[in-house]
């Protein structure tokens, strides 16, 4: 055994490699709960791709067929109905995961310098991800798929002067059809992917360079022993490999507890009109997307007024885009002397606070049919993720700090 | 850490739990149960006979129905398919849709899914919510889907109500003979049916059950593998956890 791995050695550095990633990979020893989502989520990426590959199979990319074999793979393929359903739920707690995975970058200041980059590849991949999921959404071919798509293409109409060919060229025909179909499954199952798995690479290159954050914010390599090793750090195999399978335990359990006895999760995960196929002639009472974009949406919702002879619509597109743009940014914004909130003033607690909690209220009025009541609320919290951001780089340069401690604190 | 963990949890499922709410107007509540055999089978014979000449199940194959119900796949052929299909084939029907269209203003549904997209409660009610109304074409209306294109088509069986059929009021025990009170949602009949109000609601209650089945038919089997996975899992975590704290007892 030795003798072929020296043998593969020797003409690919797969020693070096496991070393750097895994065996001598010094990670904190302070890890919490909020960083098992990272592991979570790539493994949820791998069931999604393994399951997609066998969705694959027996699914049908045009217009006529599309609906009847998601339901021939649900009734007549052997296991399709768990393919399918690991698959939706997996949709679903893809982004539970990289939400939760996200709130702890912003909680520990995972983003801080030098780990800008890491938080900007993690940014493209929620935005890509968002892309597959909202491609993926059209698949099933019902009319929620349909009606979703239609509302959210058309949003690039928005746009002044080129909206109305740009919406055209995206979906290929003057309304979603089996062209706008079959070139949301080849990037679906082909190009998005792809992306998707180079930019999981960097973001784990960019980490395993820089080496993780902690709860406490503190740079371990700042105290390293004789053999240069970092005091409070700890290999991550075997210490965090047999620390995640743990958290996996925990996952798969309410994971499978939804894909085995609630795999609609009450239309959240597979809404209702889901199961009528698309019909472009009959729009529904009520169209909303998928939980995960609901947030967006009811910023998007939110704005209801026009300005400098441009449509409220148009403003609405510029908002949900700067809602998720202004993310990028976010590194640069925190002016903090210390990365954890562990150590940050009061405003900087209340405002993550504010934030999350205005975050979570926009995701449910995305979801129900907007009243006057509910719009000013809406609009509200929209200004108020966004004050978030722009105020960030004042409140957190003026605010006391807490003195960090030199060592981990566990 | 592990209050802010749960409540980040509960913070994220929060909307979830809001969407509960269904719209439109109140509904009598029916709770399918897909284990009931003998249930399924007059649901499905019900079906056959009733509604199938128009709705298909065009999703779903005889021989599945047969062998999920318990009905022996020769009394399911002789009895229960009117087309000539084989036992193997989807359940489909022989109207023309174009016509269907052109007769009902729109072409009747296909029923496979029709319990999952609007839920049983609605199907339930739906499905003895059938009133005379002459100013209709068809003669007939439905309190719970206003100027619907279908015809009672179970008038034989439950007859026509000449009032609006009351849905969605809770019904009660008649504490001297014991029957169920407003069991029968009609209180004056236009035509009589066949079957006794209490009787047909059983009736309409095994078609339901049957079209819940046939929205989700690998439920019984789902939940009782769900059962096992999960207790994999469990087993699973014990030694990851155990595994977990041997390899970190000697870490501080």
């Amino acid at each position: 055994m030795s003798k072929i791995i020296s043998w593969i050695d020797e003409r690919l550095p797969i020693v070096e490699a496991y070393n750097k990633h895994l065996g001598k990979y010094y990670a904190p020893k302070n890890f919490n709960l909020w960083y098992f989502f990272g592991s979570l989520a790539l493994l949820v990426l791998v069931n999604q791709l393994v399951t997609g590959i066998w969705l694959t199979m027996s699914y049908n990319p045009t217009g006529e067929g599309a609906f009847a074999s998601v339901e021939y793979i649900m009734r007549d393929v052997e296991w399709g109905w768990l393919l399918r359903y690991l698959h939706s739920t997996g949709a679903s707690a893809f982004f539970v995961v990289v939400y939760l995975h996200m709130f702890r970058g912003l909680m520990y200041g995972s983003y801080k310098k030098p780990r800008e980059l890491i938080w900007l590849f993690g940014m493209l991949i929620y935005l890509v991800l968002m892309a597959e999921a909202f491609m993926g959404y059209l698949l099933p071919w019902g009319q929620m798929s349909y009606w979703g798509a239609q509302v959210i293409v058309n949003l690039f109409g928005a746009i002044p002067i080129i909206g109305e060919d740009l919406s055209l060229w995206i979906r290929g025909d003057y309304l979603i059809s089996g062209i706008t179909l079959n070139r949301f499954f080849a990037l679906h199952v082909v190009a998005l992917p792809i992306v998707l798995l180079g930019l999981v690479v960097l973001h784990i290159l960019a980490l395993h360079e820089v080496g993780s954050n902690n709860p406490d914010g503190i740079d371990i390599k700042k105290n390293k022993d004789e053999n240069g090793i970092p005091k409070d750090g700890i290999p991550f195999h075997p210490y965090y490999t047999v620390h995640d399978l743990v958290g996996v335990g925990v996952f798969l359990f309410v994971f499978c507890i939804v894909v085995f006895f609630f795999p609609e999760m009450g239309g959240l995960f597979l809404e209702k009109p889901n199961f009528e196929p698309a019909n472009p002639l009959k729009t529904p009472d009520h169209i909303a997307p998928v939980w995960y974009f609901t947030p967006f949406y009811a910023m998007l919702r939110a704005v209801t007024v026009n300005l400098f002879g441009l449509d409220a619509k148009f403003w609405g597109v510029v908002v949900m885009g700067g809602a998720i743009a202004i993310l990028f940014v976010l590194p640069w914004l925190d002016r903090s002397p210390v990365r954890s909130m562990r150590y940050k003033g009061m405003i900087s607690k209340v405002a993550l606070g504010i934030f999350v909690v205005s975050f979570i209220i926009l995701g449910y009025l995305g979801i129900v049919p907007a009243t006057e009541g509910k719009t000013l609320l809406a609009q509200v919290l929209t200004t108020f993720y966004f004050l978030y951001f722009i105020l960030m780089p004042f409140y957190t340069r003026m605010e006391k700090t807490k003195p960090v401690p030199e060592r981990v604190t566990g | 850490m592990m209050r802010t963990l749960i409540l980040g949890v509960y913070l994220t499922l929060l909307p979830m739990f809001a969407l509960a709410a269904a719209p439109g107007g109140a509904l009598d509540s029916m709770t399918a149960d897909h284990t009931n055999k003998a249930s399924l089978q007059r649901g499905a014979a019900l079906f056959t006979n009733y509604c199938m000449g128009c709705h298909s199940m065009e999703y779903a194959r005889y021989k599945r129905v047969a062998d999920d119900t318990g009905i022996p796949v020769e009394l399911y052929e002789e009895n229960l398919i009117f087309t000539g299909a084989k036992i193997g084939e989807l359940m489909k029907i022989g109207m023309n849709k174009d016509q269907a269209a052109s007769w009902f203003g729109n072409p009747p549904p296909d029923l496979t899914l029709e319990a999952r997209l609007r839920g049983e409660d609605w199907v339930y009610s739906y499905l003895r919510a059938f009133y005379k109304d002459d100013s209709r074409p068809l003669g007939v209306n439905n309190v719970v889907f206003q100027n619907v294109g279908m015809p009672h088509a179970l008038i034989e069986l439950q007859g026509l109500c000449a009032v609006e059929p009351k849905i969605g009021e809770t019904s009660s025990i008649d504490p001297l003979s014991g029957n169920e009170r407003n069991a029968g949602v009609c209180s004056q009949w236009a035509v009589e049916g066949s079957m006794e109000p209490a009787e047909f609601d059983r009736a309409m209650y095994d078609l339901t059950n049957f079209l819940s089945y046939m929205g989700d038919p690998v439920k019984v089997e789902r939940e009782r593998l769900g059962i096992f996975v999960l207790m994999f899992i469990a087993i699973f975590f014990v030694f990851a956890f155990l595994l977990n704290r041997e390899f970190w007892k000697d870490v501080h």
